[in-house]
């Protein structure tokens, strides 16, 4: 099972993005393996649809769960059809949210709010 | 950091004056215009020591290389947006053109690339230590979501972790309003007592509640019609919405402003409205975040 | 009593920098004051001037534009059409395809470049155009779908039924390009401004578009009070034509607030208004050495 977290810096000591679709990096952690690994977001400069390109990236990377405090509806509708679970983010650093969810302890993601997706 | 966002839903209603009075009255540190299309909240703000610009960009534009067109019309042809301009060798209408990218892929004489486009300018303005955020977009120029967003981070960028910020917002529930209510902690709606502000009050609400942003109301010039004004206080009563007054019309307040004096600074009926306002709505912030 | 325009093939773009200065009032006065004319609302994301007019519908025609559609047997997956989209609004997933209508510029693209041919062309609503009369006013609006982005091919839509006569057209807010459109078929653009230094800064910024599209313009003060008019002040320095002031009143702004067209309601508002049309016409007159 391959978990992408968007995060701010390349290291898992550090903060989850509040941002998914303009998170500069993810982190791809893979539970068989225990490998980590981060990938620059393509897509966080794009003048619209970030959250879909970048949800369309880590589909391509094959994730099967996703841990962020906020989802825009465009982006969760290309993870939804993909199947990928989505879980609430904790206040805290990248592996110990991963901890959290390989523990059960995060809860399914709640709020999608509506993005500011218009390239107008 | 901390947001109050000032908002309408219909514009003209007063919401820059509203939130350069609460800039003074609360002396923020972070404060930022996020109504990019038509930004006004720098000309009540006075003057700054240091400015820091930088360059705004959307999606990069079609430019035809003449050297290389060989004028076979394809680019006119798929081109949707009426942005190629014909003759002897074609060009691009920048204004028009939406950076599909269809020209490109069938130009046979790759005469056509794609440039990078300059959609509008994000400002910084600094002075000792109070940090202003701002932008300007080209005339005719789309991505204002993007833009707000990017002057919110900005400003975030900036400041310390527990500054309160007072955001000025933008008017409509379209996209920039949208973006600008992202991550605020409380919206502060001025309507006014007329049938088109009333209805697109409703509507703003419904965005904000969308985005889980609790949100207060008050009503600016409510002598123009009382009974409307009434209206609006009972519907927030029903939606279970904090009311937290009620703003006369005063002519001071043209007066004030365009001497460039900030409405805190004088005693007037709607600024001494304006001043109790400030009160009830740091009154709901704090608890806000207490909770 | 109305300002008899008869004969007169003119167009009036009636339009400010900021929301609340008082377009749609001026709009719907102006075209209730004439003899004959036709109102045109272009604020398809927010059209108020049915809340005025109260028009009786005539004709109400959908406006489409063209929408990929995909077929899922067809597709393979590829990704041609999604890395080629500029706008983000394709999708592809293991099994299927996702299209977000909502960021699609109908640009063709994607189905231009389909090598499976799974993607067609499907025409989609994007809003209504409606045609109605109010008394002497012939009535044109168009209403864009909610959740839709681009409102410019409703526009272009609504300009196609642009009547003969005296035609006043009420511009969306702002500079943007939707405003443009609604102003490349004006013979004349009357900027509405407000007397502060806010009204001033957003009447520059559609001066200057005016200009840039070359539309002859003037401006018309409204709300004015005592004291000082920053927009007055930036006309005077900047060679703008004032065509009229319209000084702050009460009753006309509590007429406003209900929808209710003053010009219609008294004989004083009817005679303010034709006065300030026959203003418009002189300076807009392609003849007039004004």
């Amino acid at each position: 099972m391959i978990i992408a977290v968007p995060v701010e810096e390349k290291n898992l000591g550090s903060a989850i993005c509040i941002s998914f679709g303009r998170a500069p990096y993810y982190c791809l952690y893979d539970t068989e393996t225990q490998q980590s690994r981060f990938i620059v977001n393509s897509a966080a400069d794009s003048p619209g649809g970030a959250g879909i390109q970048a949800a369309q990236n880590l589909v391509d990377e094959n994730i099967s769960t996703l841990i962020t405090f906020r989802l825009g509806e465009n982006a969760a509708k290309v993870l939804d059809a993909s199947e990928i679970s989505m879980h609430k983010a904790l206040n805290a650093s990248i592996a110990d949210n991963i901890t959290a969810l390989l523990e059960g302890k995060l809860n399914p993601l709640d709020a999608i709010h509506a993005g500011f997706h218009h390239g107008h | 950091m901390h947001q109050i966002l000032i908002l309408s839903g219909k514009g003209g209603t007063g919401k820059t004056t509203v939130a350069s009075t609460f800039i003074a009255l609360s002396k923020a540190k972070a404060y930022a215009d996020c109504d990019v299309d038509a930004p006004n909240l720098h000309l009540v703000m006075g003057s700054f020591e240091n400015k820091k610009e930088s360059d705004y960009y959307g999606l990069p534009k079609a430019v035809i290389d003449y050297a290389l067109c060989i004028a076979c019309n394809q680019c006119f042809e798929v081109c949707r947006f009426d942005a190629v301009v014909p003759g002897p060798t074609y060009h691009i209408n920048p204004v028009a053109c939406e950076g599909c990218t269809f020209c490109q892929y069938v130009c046979p004489a790759n005469a056509i690339h794609m440039e990078p486009a300059k959609a509008g300018e994000l400002k910084l303005f600094t002075r000792e230590d109070e940090i202003f955020s701002t932008a300007t977009l080209i005339m005719g120029s789309g991505n204002t979501g993007k833009l707000v967003t990017e002057v919110k981070q900005q400003l975030k960028n900036n400041v310390q972790e527990n500054e309160i910020a007072i955001l000025d917002g933008s008017p409509g529930i379209g996209c920039p309003v949208i973006a600008s209510l992202s991550g605020v902690d409380l919206a502060l709606i001025v309507s006014e007592p007329s049938v088109s502000a009333f209805s697109d009050l409703k509507r703003i609400i419904s965005s904000a509640r969308h985005l889980q942003v609790p949100v207060a109301v008050v009503v600016n010039k409510y002598d123009m019609q009382e009974r409307l004004a009434e209206q609006i206080a009972e519907y927030c009563f029903k939606e279970g919405i904090p009311f937290l007054g009620k703003i006369p019309y005063d002519e001071a307040v043209v007066k004030a402003l365009n001497l460039g004096k900030n409405l805190a600074w004088i005693n007037s009926p709607a600024s001494d409205a304006i001043k109790q306002l400030y009160d009830k709505t740091l009154q709901v912030f704090k608890e806000l975040i207490r909770s | 009593m109305q300002a008899s325009i008869m004969g007169t093939e003119r167009t009036i773009a009636v339009l400010s920098g900021k929301g609340g200065t008082g377009k749609t009032l001026v709009s719907v006065n102006l075209a209730s004051a004439a003899s004959s004319a036709a109102y045109m609302d272009c604020d398809v994301e927010e059209p108020n001037g049915q809340l005025f007019f109260r028009p009786a519908v005539i004709d109400e025609k959908v406006i489409a534009v063209g929408r990929p559609a995909v077929d899922q047997k067809l597709c393979n997956g590829c990704h041609i059409c999604s890395n080629a989209c500029a706008f983000n609004a394709l999708a592809v997933l293991k099994d299927q395809l996702l299209i977000f209508e909502e960021l699609c510029h109908s640009c063709g693209l994607c189905i231009h470049l389909c090598p499976q041919r799974a993607l067609t062309e499907v025409q989609k609503p994007l809003g209504v155009v409606r045609k109605g009369s109010s008394g002497t006013v012939s009535f044109f609006s168009a209403e864009m779908h909610i959740g839709e982005s681009s409102g410019v091919p409703l526009i272009k839509a609504l300009m196609k039924q642009k009547p003969a006569g005296l035609v006043v057209i009420d511009c969306p807010p702002g500079s943007g390009c939707m405003v443009t459109e609604s102003i490349a078929k004006a013979d004349f653009c009357l900027l509405v401004s407000e007397p502060t230094i806010f009204g001033a800064h957003n009447l520059a910024m559609v001066h200057e578009l005016a200009n840039l599209v070359g539309k002859p313009c003037g401006v018309l003060l409204n709300k004015t009070q005592e004291g000082s008019n920053p927009s007055e002040d930036y006309a005077r320095t900047h060679n703008l034509p004032i065509i009229g002031s319209l000084p702050y009143d009460k009753d006309l702004a509590r007429m406003t607030t209900e929808g209710l067209i003053a010009s219609r309601e008294s004989n004083c508002y009817r005679q303010v208004f034709a006065d300030l049309l026959k203003e418009v016409m002189d300076a807009s007159d392609p003849d007039s050495k004004r």
